[in-house]
């Protein structure tokens, strides 16, 4: 008989995990809850309020008696803004700390990043943030905003409120690039037109020759889509120019990072967007919510529309787990793809079995003294472009992000 | 006839950007053949001096940016320079990898005392119009500040005693010592001279950019590229590589876009410095201001 | 190195080997491995060569990059694996070629390199669009590539190396790498060049072309910081313009000052420790030990490290440690000279 050393190890572990059997039945007592966060680096604005609200739901579920009788316990990680620590730590969580889901990764290049490494692993995963849409994928749940219901409500509004011409600014990675195709769909649908679209990456705070570039084209607004604290600048300068009184500005990802709370009322005043979530609206759910959080965490400063589905992620995978009445990770996405619904901090929010996305209440918003007030809400819609290209019941074993082609 | 007027603009500020960032390294480098690669955290620190004088402290905008922040960067220069520099004269990768580590501990500091988000000041000066044309205001502002700190720079070393003295002092240390000036005194003086021009960069940048803890390599690495490639000449090393890189980098930003714009004068500055392996004043102004 | 050496060195790093899986998670101790290989390119090329190469990461990325899309474009991976060696030396050689017949030197030269690793920052991070695909694979931009093949035993791509097999693999590559860095050192073109670090006028005087030893040892560093970023993206699974970034490019020097310039263990030890301390202290455990407000940020720990040991300890823990024992031959040569006189190589560290 020849055994190779792989077996050979995989009957070491074996008996190693035998060996400490009492260990592992106490470490079952409780659920583990991974969830993987940039809460320091250049998007900590974004990870903090995030990691909070995973604290606030895991806490509320185990002041309930927990789930199937057991605590939840958070194991956070910290991936520092770096893109790399992504991998690293997902697998340290799966193989490692073994946890029973996770929640987390922010910007695309993040859920990229530890997509593969999950499916293969058999971790349930959960990314809970605004994106371009697309991802079709039976082991992973997406319960931000897409296109469909951000970018399809937005443009058309803006360009009836302000003309056809638009010009785009967008954060040049998979997300700038591929919501920047959505818009050059959406406005065309509208009778609009992108006269033309820049792409910056991450790092430029410089856009001196830009807004000189966009008084040369002339457009009727500029839509922004960027990402970050360095894009913050664009307008800060675009004020200083004075062409905040000249040409209106609209953006999918503005306030996302509490970015209308930084600038001062006099920049951000009249730019548009269109979100799920707002502390503004007079919405029951929502003041639920931040009384909760306010009262765990002493204000709601800092909170923002991809912290709000963050909770509403974790409650929607304790809906689940609840319904299947086991930890098993199919029986749990079996029990999810019935339609499991929540109502929380961004609306009533609702499974939907085919892409593993989620219909949303979505509102169209004006900043104004740092506020975001809600214009007009509408009321249940659904994910229509990953649905589009998407179908999980037909072909379980899709993996693929699908992007619009123009 | 208008957009020429606005790119011309926008080169004449995009290269006093560059001479007032590197203003402070340029001097340091040039007299003191020291590196301060914490030169990026320097302009940083005095961003935060101004922005907290003037927003916690109400004090106003201009006598923050003009004059509070360079005197609390040089301070601080002031004891960096006794602490860690002066150990390190005569050795310059050794002040630089020890001014790299300084700055990796201000960003860390940074990020614990104000946090990973950016903060600003509104622009002090309104908009203004050419032709069809909307131009900041605030950038005429910069130019004139970059002109005014040159201007100082060359009068001091120039036609003041105390510049005649620091310019004999770097040359030979032991004549001005025979001559009862106190060489260390001077270089720690030099030091705090380039802190406080750094202090003044920040503080004038920050109304425009918003700082935040991790700006500062954006900083380092432009303002390193200009002063090497300007060579050991103070003033003319300075003003001829500004000039060359913001003239190229607006040319190709305005062909293209800003980001080959900054790919544009990083290529540019690999061939210029094989052409001319000591920086331009190294070849044309040797031993000249 | 005597075969009495030779065979000394290989139990040693065999137990070594054999003992850190114990303490430390593998996949960590993979990672560790690749660092400590691009360590030891930076270590060979500053210590002995005397070139201080700001940006040897653009060789480390560069080969993972070069791998990563060589493996999905053939659908397996020894191709890339090659490929990664061989593009980043070329590219080295090129780049060393152009600086040294230049005659750049000193702090001239390090501005080149970096800035040669900031333009491939730059670039990389703008390469999101669709239009940037060589074969089959998007460069991807700030995203980086995601899911290539990984290592397998050559001629079966479905029989991956992963987990404890990459960890030995790495280690194993990075001791050949030890092993025949110090065999050419050894070798007359290694005495040639630490030569060349000590009096560079007098070795051209003696009839030896300086530029071109200068730009071979260039391309030989350039080689195996380009295996290293291959073996990173193996460990990764991801690569991304992270790789080229100034941040990293600072570390790799850290962990060569740390651990010792002038020697090739040091360095290595260096990239192992630090690597290890600057996961560490992105745990959350450790953060919450010191509650919200952690004082031990990985930048600022990482600062001071370098600070405090530029101004106590600017030869490195190894050479000091072996000072103190007085072994080394580096300090029995030097007390054979009698007056201890401070040598070109520290000059040229020191930068004088």
């Amino acid at each position: 008989m020849t055994i190779n050393r792989r077996q050979f190890m995989q009957g070491a572990t074996a008996a190693g995990a035998f060996a400490t059997i009492p260990s592992v039945a106490q470490s079952a007592d409780t659920i583990k809850f991974g969830s993987i966060l940039d809460t320091s680096g250049i998007f900590e604005a974004y990870g903090k309020p995030m990691e909070k609200t995973h604290q606030l739901a895991v806490e509320e579920i185990n002041a309930a008696g927990g789930l199937l009788g057991r605590q939840i316990e958070m194991i956070p990680y910290d991936t520092q803004s770096n893109m790399a620590l992504y991998t690293q730590y997902a697998r340290r969580m799966t193989r490692r700390d073994k946890v029973d889901v996770i929640h987390g990764g922010i910007l695309s290049a993040s859920r990229e990043a530890i997509r593969p490494t999950l499916r293969k692993a058999k971790t349930l995963y959960f990314y809970n943030t605004t994106y371009e849409g697309g991802v079709c994928d039976r082991n992973v749940f997406c319960t931000g905003t897409t296109p469909a219901q951000q970018s399809a409500i937005l443009v058309p509004e803006t360009i009836k409120k302000w003309g056809k011409k638009i010009y785009v600014l967008a954060a040049d990675y998979n997300y700038g690039q591929i919501t920047t195709n959505w818009i050059r769909h959406y406005a065309k649908n509208a009778g609009g037109d992108v006269i033309q679209a820049d792409f910056f990456p991450l790092n430029v705070s410089d856009f001196g020759s830009t807004i000189a570039k966009i008084q040369k084209a002339k457009p009727d607004m500029v839509m922004a889509v960027l990402v970050g604290a360095a894009h913050l600048s664009f307008y800060r300068q675009w004020a200083a120019a004075g062409m905040n009184r000249k040409i209106p500005v609209a953006s999918t990802t503005m306030s996302s990072g509490n970015d209308h709370r930084i600038l001062t009322a006099s920049e951000g005043d009249g730019i548009m967007v269109c979100q799920s979530f707002s502390p503004e609206a007079d919405i029951p759910s929502v003041k639920t919510f931040l009384t909760a959080y306010k009262k765990r965490f002493g204000n709601t400063d800092d909170i923002h529309e991809i912290a709000a589905s963050s909770y509403d992620g974790v409650r929607l995978w304790a809906e689940g787990v609840k319904k299947a009445g086991t930890l098993d990770r199919m029986k749990v996405i079996e029990a999810l793809e019935t339609g499991i619904s929540y109502t929380g901090p961004t609306g009533k929010v609702t499974i939907d079995p085919k892409t593993h996305h989620v219909t949303h209440d979505m509102h169209l918003i004006e900043i104004k003294n740092q506020k975001l007030n809600v214009i007009k809400s509408y009321s249940q819609i659904p994910p229509s472009d990953t649905q589009a290209v998407c179908d999980l019941q037909k072909n379980p074993d899709d993996t693929k992000q699908y992007e619009i082609k123009i | 006839m208008d957009l020429a007027v606005v790119v011309v603009y926008e080169i004449l500020y995009t290269i006093a950007f560059l001479a007032l960032i590197s203003a402070g390294l340029a001097v340091v480098f040039g007299m003191m053949r020291v590196v301060n690669l914490a030169h990026g955290e320097f302009i940083l620190l005095g961003g935060y001096t101004a922005i907290v004088a003037h927003n916690n402290l109400g004090i106003n905008l201009f006598v923050s940016m003009l004059v509070i922040a360079p005197v609390v960067v040089a301070v601080f220069g002031v004891v960096i320079e006794r602490l860690i520099v002066r150990f390190l004269y005569g050795r310059l990768i050794n002040t630089m990898l020890a001014t790299w580590g300084l700055s990796l501990a201000m960003i860390g500091s940074f990020s614990l005392i104000f946090g990973t988000t950016t903060t600003s000041v509104k622009a002090p000066i309104g908009s203004i119009s050419v032709g069809a044309f909307n131009i900041s205001g605030y950038n005429i502002f910069i130019i004139a500040s970059a002109i005014g700190v040159i201007a100082l720079i060359f009068a001091i070393l120039r036609f003041t005693r105390a510049g005649l003295v620091a310019r004999g002092a770097m040359q030979n240390a032991d004549m001005a010592t025979a001559f009862g000036y106190d060489a260390s005194r001077i270089y720690m003086a030099t030091f705090a001279a380039g802190a406080a021009l750094a202090g003044l960069a920040g503080g004038i940048l920050a109304p425009l950019v918003g700082i935040g803890p991790n700006a500062g390599s954006l900083y380092i690495a432009k303002a390193f590229i200009t002063v090497i490639s300007g060579g050991a000449s103070v003033v003319s090393g300075l003003i001829t590589s500004s000039g060359f890189f913001g003239f190229v980098t607006q040319i190709v930003t305005f062909l293209t876009n800003s980001v080959i714009g900054e790919l544009g004068l990083l290529v540019a500055a690999i061939i210029l410095l094989r052409l001319l392996p000591t920086g331009i004043s190294g070849r044309f102004f040797k031993n000249r201001l | 190195m005597t075969s009495r050496q030779l065979v000394l060195s290989v139990v040693i790093a065999a137990i070594v080997m054999f003992v850190l899986p114990v303490f430390f998670d593998v996949l960590n101790l993979t990672t560790y491995a690749a660092y400590a290989l691009l360590a030891l390119s930076l270590g060979f090329v500053w210590g002995y060569g005397g070139i201080l190469c700001f940006g040897q990461t653009a060789f480390y990325g560069l080969g993972a990059y070069v791998y990563a899309m060589t493996a999905i474009n053939l659908g397996e991976a020894w191709g890339g694996f090659f490929l990664a060696i061989l593009i980043p030396a070329i590219f080295a050689a090129i780049l060393g070629a152009m600086m040294f017949y230049g005659r750049l030197s000193d702090v001239y030269l390090a501005v080149v390199t970096l800035v040669v690793t900031l333009l491939l920052f730059r670039f990389m991070n703008t390469t999101a669009g669709p239009e940037y695909v060589i074969g089959e694979a998007r460069m991807g931009g700030y995203n980086g590539i995601p899911g290539f093949p990984t290592l397998h035993t050559p001629g079966n791509p479905d029989a991956n190396i992963y987990d404890e097999e990459l960890y030995y693999f790495t280690f194993i590559i990075l001791f050949v790498c030890y092993l025949l860095t110090r065999w050419l050192l050894g070798s007359p073109f290694g005495r040639v060049l630490v030569g060349l670090r000590e009096n560079e006028q007098r070795i051209e005087l003696l009839g030896y072309d300086v530029r071109a030893r200068k730009t071979a040892a260039f391309a030989f560093g350039g080689g195996l910081a380009g295996l290293a970023g291959c073996l990173y993206a193996n460990a990764a699974e991801i690569v991304t313009p992270e790789l080229f970034s100034l941040g990293l490019a600072a570390e790799a020097i850290i962990w060569v000052i740390v651990g010792g310039t002038g020697t090739l263990i040091g360095p290595m030890i260096g990239a192992a420790v630090l690597g290890h301390l600057k996961f560490v202290l992105g745990l959350q455990s450790i953060k919450q030990v010191f509650g919200k407000e952690n004082p031990l940020e990985a930048t600022l720990v990482f600062g001071m490290i370098l600070v405090l040991f530029v101004l106590f300890l600017p030869r490195g823990v190894v050479p000091s440690i072996q000072g103190w024992f007085g072994r080394s031959l580096v300090g029995r040569f030097k007390s054979g000279s009698g007056m201890r006189r401070r040598t070109r190589s520290e000059r040229a560290r020191n930068g004088a």
